[in-house]
């Protein structure tokens, strides 16, 4: 199946790993626009959280092992997204799938903004949720001010 | 030498003891709060309760002047990120690594971790018979940590085979208490000659271990 997004990179196999609220979230949104999801979370009961629409696979298992990455077919994924609560899991998933495995986009959610630094510094593409609301609530001032 | 050891459980306080006992300056980093009060009292190094892999508590560890990191907690992530962070933000030149995940280990070492060692690997080398020959073994401390005793295999290119014991530069602080050659037990006397395969009990202070492993392997 084709992604129903016109964008030109809009990944076509993605893996998301981690299915707590940001994870199924993510996942459920990709499969609906069109793209081939695999969710794998080491909690079977997380894929509870999922859209009644999501259309893709689910798998139970530590990411942290190289085989339930195998089994997920990570070096056929167009992108790799891990969004796990954890910051040291997300970015050793983020570095396997990168360098063993070869993904062309891989990136790490990390709520550490510390941690966050160490790792854009060696090229892992990173997402801080706590940052982005951090700026999300600053931007907000910023456009208050502005206006007033 | 300094050393920082993330981790928890017996092995962090049996490696701590053994390294205190060789006199190196021993820091340990643990989650668990009530650990580190009794690896505290129980060790002669200084003890932190915290997450290892956050830069702030590494640093606090004494990260920037430590030579060897160690990461020993049961899970491959936090070790990947304690070697991760310690070499890339406080230039910590060597980190060693449990890999628990034995299909792990290759992966480590390409993330730059100096030495990653898988346990289940190691025991399964040991029952294929196809571990290394190790040139040092039972490494043990005795009185406090005072003596150690150890045992160290001569390898064929020693500088010290063929060599009689009494020309030996011994330090002071330590003596060959036995020689297991052949499957005897040989006590060396001034005039007996050491050969290859020799199996050395050494018994040394912490001090001039080093100088004794330096004299019978020939490498600094």
């Amino acid at each position: 199946m084709k992604p129903k997004e016109t964008e030109k990179n809009w990944p076509q196999y993605v893996v998301v790993v981690g299915c707590g609220r940001l994870g199924s979230h993510l996942a459920s949104k990709l499969s609906q626009a069109g793209s081939n999801v695999v969710v794998i979370d080491c909690d079977e009961s997380a894929f509870a959280h999922l859209a009644p629409e999501f259309s893709g696979f689910c798998i139970s298992g530590d990411a942290v092992q190289v085989e339930v990455l195998q089994k997920a077919k990570v070096s056929k994924a167009d992108c790799l997204l891990a969004v796990t609560p954890d910051d040291n899991l997300n970015l050793m998933v983020a570095q396997v799938a990168h360098e063993v495995f070869a993904v062309p986009k891989v990136m790490a959610r990390v709520s550490d903004t510390k941690r966050e630094s160490v790792y854009r510094k060696f090229g892992i593409a990173t997402v801080s949720p706590t940052r982005l609301a951090v700026d999300f609530f600053l931007g907000a001032f910023r456009k208050t001010e502005g206006n007033g | 030498m300094r050393v920082i050891m993330v981790g928890c459980g017996e092995i962090v306080y049996f490696l701590a003891r053994q390294f205190a006992g060789k006199g190196f300056r021993v820091t340990i980093v643990t989650r668990e709060a009530h650990e580190a009060g009794v690896l505290s009292r129980k060790l002669k190094a200084t003890v932190l309760h915290g997450d290892g892999s956050d830069p702030v508590v590494l640093d606090q560890a004494g990260a920037r002047r430590a030579e060897v990191v160690l990461a020993l907690t049961p899970r491959d992530q936090d070790n990947l990120a304690v070697c991760q962070i310690a070499h890339h933000m406080f230039r910590v030149p060597r980190t060693v690594a449990l890999v628990n995940d034995p299909e792990n280990e290759e992966i480590f070492r390409k993330l730059g971790v100096t030495v990653p060692f898988s346990a289940t690997q190691i025991i399964a080398g040991i029952l294929e018979e196809r571990a290394g020959f190790e040139e040092i073994s039972d490494l043990f401390p005795v009185a406090e940590g005072k003596v150690t005793i150890s045992e160290v295999s001569l390898r064929p290119d020693s500088p010290v085979v063929a060599r009689l014991v009494q020309d030996l530069e011994f330090p002071e602080g330590a003596l060959i208490g036995g020689i297991i050659r052949s499957g005897e037990v040989i006590i060396p006397k001034g005039n007996t000659q050491l050969a290859e395969t020799d199996r050395l009990i050494i018994i040394s202070q912490p001090g001039c271990y080093d100088q004794v492993l330096r004299l019978l392997t020939g490498e600094d």
